[in-house]
């Protein structure tokens, strides 16, 4: 039984949702791995920002090609039926509504579908990257991320308080608590872990949670 | 028609103090390193270009290609959307000096406001940071009941690119995912001066194949086995290098 789902979990949670024949585009870091934890049987196509539908996993070290890099500059190889484009073309199928699912890091999510995933403040270098173009067109924009900040501070809230990537844009977070779907401004807790009550998981929420219907055991097998 | 330049220092010859530069590339794929390494040369020779406004995806990485143009001093203001990397040590410290100056644009703007630029688009409304902070002082419409912030086309007196295969009409092909901004870059340039692996006989391209036509290009020069900026940084070069 979970008490909490580590990083790899979230990935795998979130894996199971994408279907046969999806067009996918993960962002850097934590979401990049939710690309290994494919179900067996379907076929999804990994989209990304630099030009390329269709990639494969990592080369082994030494046998990295550096014109073939994925967006956050790490090497990927070729499988058959890769394509490549400009990087307008790219972008056409981000805003233009042709891809299935956008899976982002976040600082912060509001109950609204706010997120805040570029910039902690004025401090440092801004930058965006493909972050806001992404929230927009896919047809679910998920999220995974932990439940708290390090700190414990919650990141689901009723607003954020950071610099936004995109307004009303999130549809469902995966955190290391509980799957959750964003619907008329509300959290809707569709799954938790069931080391937690829900009473327990709201003082941990920045925000109030509902429910609609049963909400299951969030369980990950150790991956 | 002969589009083909005889050596670096010649395609970068007619860069001037203030232009807009746009400079191809993707992080390390796709990037002219040795046509920005040509540029800072003549820098170092003449004093110029500077002043220069930079338009690319990045900052540099490193010590090398822009990097390395940032270093120099060359550049007043860079228009991107990511200026991080594993090693933004030139940028970051430059930028927070106040001594470069950045327009922050999201990935997809960037890339519409070169083909725009382009393709004689002056406007253009975008979902892409509606109710941002990179949306403020910008006009929204509503269409459809969604609004979104209009931008502008971006339009540069040089562009300097990476390209695989080109021929003396300036038809170019690209190697794998270093094609990203390239293209669009040759299109928003009045100059667009590409760096080619292999220079081939018109028809050497399959005209199907072409990636784009050579009524973009206007300069072609040879660099075979191009440097790449990722390999260059694994080696802890340094542009230029350092007497010893």
């Amino acid at each position: 039984m979970n008490e909490r789902l580590t990083p790899t979990q979230m990935a795998w949670r979130a894996a199971q949702d994408i279907t046969d024949g999806a067009y996918v585009n993960l962002g850097i870091g934590l979401p990049e791995m939710v690309a290994k934890f494919q179900p067996p049987g379907r076929e999804a196509i990994f989209h990304t920002e630099n030009g390329i539908l269709g990639f494969g996993e990592a080369p082994p070290p030494g046998q990295e090609d550096w014109d073939l890099i994925n967006a956050g500059k790490k090497a990927v190889t070729l499988k058959p039926g890769t394509a490549f484009f400009h990087h307008a073309d790219s972008f056409a199928m981000v805003r233009g509504g042709h891809l299935d699912v956008a899976i982002l890091g976040a600082y912060q999510v509001a109950e609204t579908g706010d997120l805040a995933n570029w910039s902690t403040g004025p401090k440092g270098v801004p930058a965006v990257g493909g972050a806001m173009d992404l929230v927009h067109g896919a047809r679910r924009v998920a999220v995974i991320t932990d439940h708290v900040t390090k700190d414990g501070k919650p990141k689901l809230l009723k607003q954020c308080t950071l610099p936004l990537t995109g307004v009303g844009c999130v549809t469902r977070v995966y955190t290391s608590l509980a799957v959750l779907d964003i619907d008329g401004g509300h959290f809707i807790l569709r799954e938790k872990v069931p080391a937690l009550s829900f009473d327990e998981l709201q003082t941990m929420t920045g925000a109030r949670l509902h429910t609609d219907g049963v909400v299951a055991d969030l369980n990950a097998p150790e991956v | 028609m002969d589009k083909i330049l005889p050596d670096l220092a010649t395609a970068v010859a007619g860069i001037e103090d203030g232009m807009t530069v746009m400079i191809g590339g993707f992080g390390g794929s796709g990037a002219p390193i040795e046509l920005i390494h040509a540029l800072i040369d003549r820098f170092r020779a003449t004093g110029h270009p500077k002043e220069l406004t930079v338009v690319n995806n990045n900052a540099g990485n490193g010590h090398v290609g822009l990097a390395a143009l940032i270093e120099q001093g060359m550049v007043a203001k860079l228009i991107c959307s990511f200026p991080r990397s594993a090693d933004p040590v030139v940028f970051t410290e430059m930028y927070l000096a106040g001594k470069i100056a950045l327009e922050l644009v999201p990935q997809g703007t960037l890339a519409e406001r070169i083909r725009a630029g382009g393709a004689g688009i002056p406007a253009f409304y975008t979902p892409s940071s509606y109710g941002t902070d990179l949306a403020k002082g910008k006009e929204v419409e509503e269409f459809d009941g969604r609004p979104y912030v209009r931008e502008r086309w971006l339009k540069a007196d040089y562009a300097l690119v990476k390209a695989h295969l080109g021929d003396r009409l300036g038809n170019l092909t690209y190697r794998m995912a270093a094609r990203n901004f390239n293209p669009l870059m040759c299109m928003a340039a009045r100059t667009a001066i590409v760096q080619v692996s292999r220079i081939v006989e018109p028809g050497g391209i399959d005209p199907e194949a072409v990636v784009t036509p050579g009524i973009f290009v206007q300069g072609v020069v040879e660099v075979a086995n191009p440097a790449q900026e990722e390999t260059l940084n694994r080696a802890k070069a340094v542009y230029p290098e350092v007497a010893q």
